[in-house]
């Protein structure tokens, strides 16, 4: 058990655990400072220089590297704090490629979250020069791209690959305003160590990385993965009667929100037209569809003619922990063979 | 060393050497081969604009500007015993009389050099010179005859502050370091250097290398360090390849390694490579570089005493700031106390450069005023005829102070307080012909460049800034600039992680705090008051013009137009503004002039 700590936050009480930083608490107690560079999984870096906070009328540090501590008054705004935060906001927005209409994270975008808050005139914007930048957008991975002119440079994508999947597949390149996130050597995704989790991609605060068809849920369903014995949470996003997207489960133990690249993205067997749905019996040399009692009751029947050492089963590893357990069971005990294995054996 | 002995010190700088000192030096040893003259080598006399320099000990004659043909007549004169060689002394700017001994230079004379004391005198690949010169004396007071806490406590009372800019105390940091509890702690010398035009450190380096060598011993047997990194930019070749001699020859001699001078205390050091990013400079960036990450900021605290490389305790000063240590310990702490000002103690290093008669590297005492150091040891305009305009210390991160600031004294607090800063010791002085809105573009141009590109103010508020002096410089300022620029500075200042973006607005907000008028010049009026915006100045000839043709047959553009002895005129549309006809009309003639602000077309 980790110790209370109680402060406040703009004179409103705040119980904090130990070692929390001051930008969690405040965002689990609904209080919101501005933030592009932080999440909850990661470590702080401090880069977006939004979150300013005085502590008890100090000098403004940033509330994400600042631990709680007890009794401490913070203060969310001042003057200063204003003016640093309002020409971060509106430098970030005289370099971003705002295309909000056509984007794909217009729905979920921290900049706008940070711009609304902060409300940005037009007449303070349209003195600053506008950047000129026109990269080229990464589409060679399959199921996201990368629109680096769009990329704030918050590093949540390299610290997640970093941090969380442990890959380090991702960096920064260049220097100051040239600075872009990329692989190794900068070659495009494909050709580079990233495995296509995805976990970058869910992370970033803007559109840069994307999924390649973001497609909206009408609704979700909790529910386990069916890929691996490990049984991540996750959401199936549902539009219609079909399954439009995967989403993480962050309260599930196993995952903790994260999913490989299997999970997340692949889910179109759900609704492809080749899946069986019903058993196939091969008759005359054909397979045909058949009802479920009658193909249980062949299998029944062939497992009865092939009790002992003709018999051997091989599990899956889309099964569950249990079931795996039940057929290894059912394979010594009932058909009287050792000869058990699965595919995911090492 | 006999008292008429003579030794000849010729200097291998890098300035020196690549103006053919080593040549020079070969020359002189086999010219000089079997006479009881000893050829030496050393590091940097300061005077790098005089170079390559030879110097003929004991008398001190110095000879200036020396090439491979003077060898003979230095020899000669070395061996006949006749005088020296009059025609390679250093001429003094003002009454051009030649000056036979560096005694006899102001350049000199007016210099306090303590941290330079062996720069130019030893040659710094042999240990022995430096053991001549009492080195290894204060490591060995330190071992044998101190504890680590009255180390620290005389660093502590001499006032010594940081040189690397920010002038912080040094016996504090080192307080610091010795109380964070570990069992493993580094000692870090900070040898990146990358301001434009700096090469302090680099002189020290390459001069004198034991002596910083020392100075980290010294500060390991204080603070419980066995291990010491000195990051050194690759660019430095020559003073990387020194250190190296000097530690293996240090660890030959036991002054480095296991039980050093046979005591049991263990100190080893090793260089770093740096990739020359300025940025690396910054304390916790270099440290993440060691490390072997990308050379990025991190915020503090925690500071590098606490947690620094490998998350262990870490002292990390400036190569000056090293060099200086042995000097308090072999002197005491009240002997450097008495140098310098109430709060500044010691002397400060500059590399003076820009529009200044003699550039090179100086040291000064603290309190010393600008117009000391530029006047009397710089010896003023490069061009006598020309005013002095301003003078920019601190680097990228410092200011240009006008010439009512000329009698402020140099010393940490003074400066700041003026709105430059000491920074690490570039002093670049500017004529009447020096535009100061390109000033602050130039400095802009080089912090967004450096910039690490981890924080948005840094990043793009550099960037923003340079874009809008960019704009100013070439004719496309619009009203409300200098208030943008202005509100840009205070955001970037107050917001920035580092060192770097916290001071990269400076150069701007001190050009428009004393010379407002340029900036406005520029915006309200299209014109550059020096006469240097390329955009904002039009070249004419006067009807002075004699028709000599020498402008039209110079002008690479063929712009010039006019028949021998007749009245010439500049076709503006094809001017590329290269200003050749400016240089070349003959000074009676002075028919070329440079308009700016109001643009009048000559009539063809
Ligand atoms: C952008 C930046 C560049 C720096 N470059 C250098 C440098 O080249 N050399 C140096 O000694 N200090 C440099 N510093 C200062 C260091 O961070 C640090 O304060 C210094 O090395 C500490 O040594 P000192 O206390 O002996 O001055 C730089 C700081 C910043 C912010
Ligand atoms: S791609 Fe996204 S997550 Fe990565 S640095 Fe850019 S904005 Fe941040
Ligand atoms: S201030 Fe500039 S150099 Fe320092 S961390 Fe920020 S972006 Fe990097």
């Amino acid at each position: 058990m980790t110790n209370q700590i109680n402060f406040t936050i703009d004179g409103q009480e705040i119980v904090a655990q130990e070692g929390q930083n001051i930008l969690d608490a405040a965002l689990a107690n609904d209080i919101y400072i501005p933030h592009l560079c932080h999440h909850p999984d990661l470590k702080p870096v401090g880069a977006c220089r939004l979150c300013g906070v005085e502590i008890d009328g100090g000098h403004m540090t940033m509330s994400c590297l600042e631990p709680v501590r007890e009794g401490i008054d913070v203060r969310t705004d001042s003057p200063v704090i204003y003016q640093a935060r309002k020409i971060a906001i509106e430098l970030l927005i005289a370099d971003h490629h705002m295309d909000c209409l056509a984007c794909a994270a217009a729905h979920d975008c921290d900049l706008l979250t940070v711009s609304a808050y902060m409300g940005v005139q037009p007449e303070r914007l349209e003195r600053l020069r506008k950047t000129e930048r026109d990269l080229p957008i990464d589409t060679s991975n399959p199921f996201f791209q990368f629109d680096p002119n769009k990329c704030v440079i918050c590093g949540i994508c390299v610290r997640t690959c970093d941090e969380i999947v442990g890959l380090g597949a991702l960096g920064f390149i260049d220097r100051g305003v040239s600075t872009v996130v990329g692989t190794f050597g900068n070659k495009p995704f494909v050709e580079s160590v990233c495995e296509s989790c995805g976990e970058c991609v869910v992370r970033c605060p803007v559109g840069a990385l994307a999924p390649k068809k973001p497609e909206f849920a009408a609704r979700e369903v909790q529910t386990t993965c069916v890929y691996c014995g490990v049984g991540c949470g996750i959401y199936l996003g549902i539009s219609g009667d079909e399954v439009v997207s995967v989403r993480a489960d962050r309260e599930r133990p196993t995952n903790e929100g994260s999913l490989c690249v299997k999970g997340r993205y692949g889910f179109n067997f759900i609704n492809h037209p080749d899946r069986l749905t019903k058993p196939l019996i091969k008759k005359n040399g054909e397979f045909e569809e058949a009802e479920w009692d009658e193909a249980l009751e062949l299998i029944a029947s062939k497992f009865a003619e092939s009790k002992g050492e003709k018999f051997a089963a091989l599990a899956s590893a889309k099964c569950t922990l249990e079931e795996n357990y039940l057929i290894q069971k059912f394979t010594r005990a009932v058909m009287g063979t050792n000869s058990v294995d699965h595919c995911a054996r090492l | 060393m006999e008292a008429n002995d003579k030794t000849v010190l010729i200097c291998r700088g890098t300035g020196c050497e690549s103006a053919k000192s080593p040549a020079i030096q070969t020359e002189l040893m086999s010219g000089l081969q079997g006479s009881d003259v000893e050829v030496k080598f050393t590091g940097c006399h300061g005077m790098c604009q005089q170079g390559p320099i030879v110097i003929v000990e004991p008398q001190g004659t110095f000879y200036a500007n020396v090439k491979l043909k003077d060898v003979e007549p230095i020899v000669g004169s070395l061996k006949n015993g006749g005088g020296p060689v009059e025609k390679l002394f250093y001429k003094d700017p003002a009454t051009k009389e030649g000056l036979s001994t560096y005694h006899d230079i102001p350049f000199y004379s007016r210099q306090k050099r303590l941290v330079l004391q062996n720069c130019g005198r030893i040659d710094p690949e042999d240990i022995d010179d430096y053991l001549a010169e009492g080195g290894y004396e204060g490591l060995k007071k330190a071992i044998f005859d101190m504890t680590p806490d009255a180390v620290v406590q005389a660093v502590l009372d001499s006032g010594l502050r940081g040189r690397g800019g920010g002038g912080f105390p040094t016996g504090r940091k080192w307080k610091f370091t010795q109380d964070a509890p570990s069992d493993t702690k580094y000692v870090l010398c900070n040898a990146d250097e990358g301001d434009p035009g700096a090469f302090m450190d680099r002189s020290v380096l390459e001069g004198d290398p034991h002596a910083v060598l020392e100075g980290m011993a010294i500060a390991g047997f204080a603070i419980g360090a066995q291990k010491g990194y000195i990051y050194c930019r690759a660019e430095y070749p020559l003073a990387i390849k020194r250190l190296q001699i000097a530690i293996e020859q240090a660890r030959e001699r036991g002054y480095l390694g296991k039980g050093i001078m046979d005591g049991d205390f263990d100190f080893d050091i090793d260089i770093f490579h740096g990739a020359g990013a300025f940025v690396c400079g910054e304390e916790t960036a270099l440290i993440t570089s060691i490390e072997g990450n990308r050379g990025m900021p991190r915020s503090r605290p925690p500071y590098p005493a606490v947690k620094g490389l490998y998350d262990k305790p870490t002292l990390l000063n400036n190569v000056k700031t090293y060099a200086n240590v042995r000097l308090i310990i072999n002197n005491g702490a009240d002997w450097f106390a008495s140098i310098g000002t109430e709060k500044s103690k010691g002397t400060a290093v500059f590399a003076l450069t820009g529009k200044i008669a003699n550039s090179g590297l100086v040291e000064v005492p603290m309190g010393i005023t600008l117009r000391e150091i530029i006047f009397d040891i710089g010896g003023g305009m490069l061009d006598p005829n020309k005013n002095f305009k301003a003078v920019q210390t601190g680097g990228p991160s410092g200011g240009c102070l006008p010439e009512s600031f000329l009698d402020t004294p140099v010393d940490y607090d003074s400066l700041i307080e003026a709105g430059s800063m000491m920074g690490s010791g570039g002093m670049v002085v500017m004529d009447e012909d020096t535009c100061m809105v390109d000033v602050a573009r130039y400095f802009l141009d080089f912090t967004e460049k450096e910039s690490c590109g981890k924080c948005v103010p840094c990043r793009l508020g550099t960037k923003q800034m340079l874009d809008i002096l960019e704009d100013i410089v070439e004719g496309r300022g619009k009203p409300g600039d200098i208030e943008l620029l202005e509100d840009l500075a205070v955001g970037i200042k107050a917001g920035s992680l580092c060192g770097l973006g916290q001071t990269a607005p400076n150069p701007v907000l001190t050009t428009l705090r004393y010379f407002r008028d340029e900036y406005e010049a520029h915006i309200n009026h299209h014109a550059c008051p020096a006469k240097q915006c390329k955009e904002l100045i039009t070249y004419h000839i006067l009807d002075t013009c004699v028709g000599c043709g020498l402008c039209r047959r110079n002008c690479s553009t063929n712009a010039i137009i006019g028949e021998q002895k007749e009245l010439h005129y500049i076709d503006q549309s094809l001017c590329h503004k290269c200003g050749v006809c400016f240089e070349v009309c003959p000074p009676k003639v002075f028919s070329v002039e440079i308009r700016t602000g109001e643009v009048k077309l000559v009539e063809s």
